[in-house]
């Protein structure tokens, strides 16, 4: 294999688990603007806090109760840290984001970069800003695998296939069984959903707690890959709202696509012109603007 | 129908009164033309000048977000990128200080053309994000090319000297100098929204498909709005570099779009005198609590809260609503 195509593929791969946390972080947006008709700033934030409490119940947790033995690793962490974001989430929504539904939606966005300031400004005040590595990865996920073309860390594979086989759940989820149809049909018209006797608020409510919860698995996800820093969802939720303008934030599949594919131009960038990485989503999203203004899964609205 | 973004004289007011209108803009005139000239006297003169600087960046803002109805979220990128500018231009190129702010201004006009006419394709919480993705591009710039010193950003920006006559190294010229930049702009944004086209602006923000339908071409007014609005934050960015004699990466990052948010809400926008208020009260509060460290980020990120649930009309705002006065 030519040696220019090798370091495509395997700088594309690593693009691929950048891919990870846009397509994730991407779906949740798209959920949660759906059916609230609100861009949560915080998503990053919530991503971020979501890689601190796994980082917290495995190194800090036993300190804290004194239990010096305890260390909650990331197994326990991929369903405990989802929850508890989550939780956060749907207290957000009822007590911080409900009052606001009647104003203009730009409310709706301050309200939750004010939120996102206030996380962030709190893990900076108590951990480091340069971030603390993250050592609960699970044995079976140490070590390499050979993909024929580069040899790969397993866990990043792990990430790989776990976050699509989320997202293809979540996809099932909302476009084949009644709660989903449920959420669909309150995007579309909530008062007729209302009409029919369904609780209309309060799955507004489960649905924020959802789609925080998607960001705090991918803060799981991501935090034996990078080190954990209070500063991450800051720099990947701006990303995030590029791919989402690009994606169009009409469909479920749209956001998780572009997530990956995006990920992918990203890594494969790097290959070419390096400096360029950080921005070719960014222009790309102004070429998308250009020729078709309301995303390339979008409807403009 | 959602209920528009309540600012002053809009909602609430049951019958104008002119006459009283016209008496608090007066006491309001007064008052900020006196402090604006007798501050130094009382004041860190350095910290008057960071206060104009910002105020005014807020009132630019301001003609966008509370009189055409655009939130950018990307308005550092103006701030900082003519700081770049005049730093650049002061500092390499030898030029005047002046010259150094008014080509930051006009890079700023530049770089709002082209930011604003993608962004304007789309409207409301869209157009947020696609102008902080795009001020991200700036940032990136800011860190990554050659002349713009990297994470030291630019330092020792000489100050110069106006027509070559006055020495701005003396803290009282150059204060004057400043105070005489940000009276010039706030008249520039104060006789925009009072022209016939700040009127239109205005229809835009109540209703587009009202204005639309009369026969504005909304899309160019948005654009022109946007352009005045990055022209006059380039030159108060450039007039900070100029004062404190550096341009960062702390100018062009998301965090001071967000804080010239915050001023402009908690002055009150669509007011006039507001986002002045707004911008003393963020930068003195940044002032007082610098001593507490990153609990700052915490502090301003709660009464972003509190601004956007209970206090939405702002303080110059919610002074309106109680006299009973409008356009402040």
């Amino acid at each position: 294999m030519p040696v220019i195509l090798k370091l495509i593929l395997a700088q594309g791969m690593l693009g691929l688990n950048n891919g990870v946390f846009y397509a994730m972080l991407s779906l949740g947006l798209a959920i949660i603007f759906g059916l609230l008709k609100v861009v949560n700033f915080a998503h990053g934030a919530l991503y971020m806090t979501g890689a601190f409490v796994a980082l917290i119940l495995y190194s800090y947790l036993g300190a804290w109760l004194g239990l010096d033995w305890l260390h909650i690793g990331f197994w326990p962490a991929l369903v405990i840290s989802p929850v508890v974001i989550g939780c956060f989430g749907m207290l957000m929504e009822r007590f911080l984001l409900r009052p606001l539904y009647r104003f203009d939606p730009i409310y709706s966005l301050l309200l939750t970069f004010g939120v996102a300031l206030v996380l962030q400004g709190v893990f900076v005040n108590f951990f480091n800003v340069s971030g603390t590595p993250y050592p609960g990865q699970p044995a079976a996920l140490r070590g390499i695998v050979n993909l024929g073309f580069m040899v790969f860390p397993k866990y990043r594979l792990f990430a790989i296939v776990f976050s699509i086989l989320v997202c293809l759940a979540v996809w099932f989820v909302i476009e084949r069984t009644r709660v989903g149809a449920m959420l669909r049909a309150g995007t579309e018209n909530p008062d007729l959903v209302k009409a029919f006797g369904i609780n209309v608020p309060l799955l507004v409510t489960l649905t924020f707690g959802f789609g925080a919860g998607l960001a705090g698995l991918a803060g799981v996800l991501a935090a034996p890959i990078y080190s954990v820093s209070p500063l991450m969802g800051a720099d990947i939720i701006i990303v995030v709202f590029a791919v989402v303008v690009i994606g169009g934030m009409g469909s479920i599949m749209g956001a998780v696509v572009s997530g990956f594919a995006l990920g992918l131009v990203e890594g494969v960038t790097k290959v070419f012109y390096a400096p360029a990485a950080s921005t070719v989503i960014f222009f790309l999203m102004v070429v998308v603007l250009l020729i078709k203004p309301a995303g390339l899964f979008g409807r403009q609205g | 129908m959602q209920d528009a973004i309540p600012t002053a004289g809009v909602d609430d007011i049951g019958v104008p009164k002119p006459g009283r209108s016209r008496a608090a803009q007066a006491v309001l005139w007064v008052l900020l033309i006196g402090a604006v000239l007798l501050a130094p006297l009382w004041l860190y003169p350095v910290f008057v000048m960071q206060l104009m600087c910002f105020a005014l960046f807020a009132c630019a803002f301001n003609l966008l977000l509370g009189f055409t109805g655009l939130l950018s979220f990307g308005h550092a990128a103006f701030f900082g990128g003519a700081a770049y500018i005049a730093g650049y231009a002061i500092q390499t190129l030898g030029l005047p200080p002046l010259v150094g702010i008014l080509l930051g201004a006009l890079f700023s006009a530049v770089l709002g053309y082209l930011i604003g006419s993608l962004a304007i394709r789309r409207q409301g919480i869209y157009f947020a994000m696609i102008t902080l993705a795009l001020a991200q591009i700036i940032y990136f710039l800011a860190l990554q090319l050659p002349f713009t010193g990297g994470e030291n950003g630019l330092q020792g920006i000489p100050r110069g000297s106006l027509f070559g006559l006055v020495d701005l190294n003396g803290s009282l010229a150059m204060y004057y100098f400043v105070a005489a930049i940000f009276m010039a702009g706030f008249l520039i944004i104060y006789r925009t929204i009072h022209s016939p086209f700040g009127q239109v602006l205005q229809a835009i923000r109540e209703n587009e498909p009202r204005a639309l339908s009369l026969g504005y071409n909304v899309d160019r007014f948005k654009l022109m709005a946007f352009i005045l609005s990055a022209a006059i934050s380039g030159m108060a960015g450039a007039t900070k570099a100029c004062v404190f004699q550096f341009a960062s990466l702390t100018d062009v990052h998301w965090q001071t779009s967000g804080e010239v948010i915050l001023m402009t809400l908690l002055g009150g926008m669509g007011t006039i005198f507001g986002p002045v208020v707004g911008a003393v009260a963020v930068v003195a509060l940044q002032f007082q609590l610098s001593g507490i460290g990153s609990w700052v980020q915490v502090v301003i990120g709660l009464i972003f809260i509190a601004c956007v649930l209970v206090f939405k009309r702002g303080v110059i705002g919610e002074l309106a609503r109680v006299l009973g006065v409008t356009s402040v």
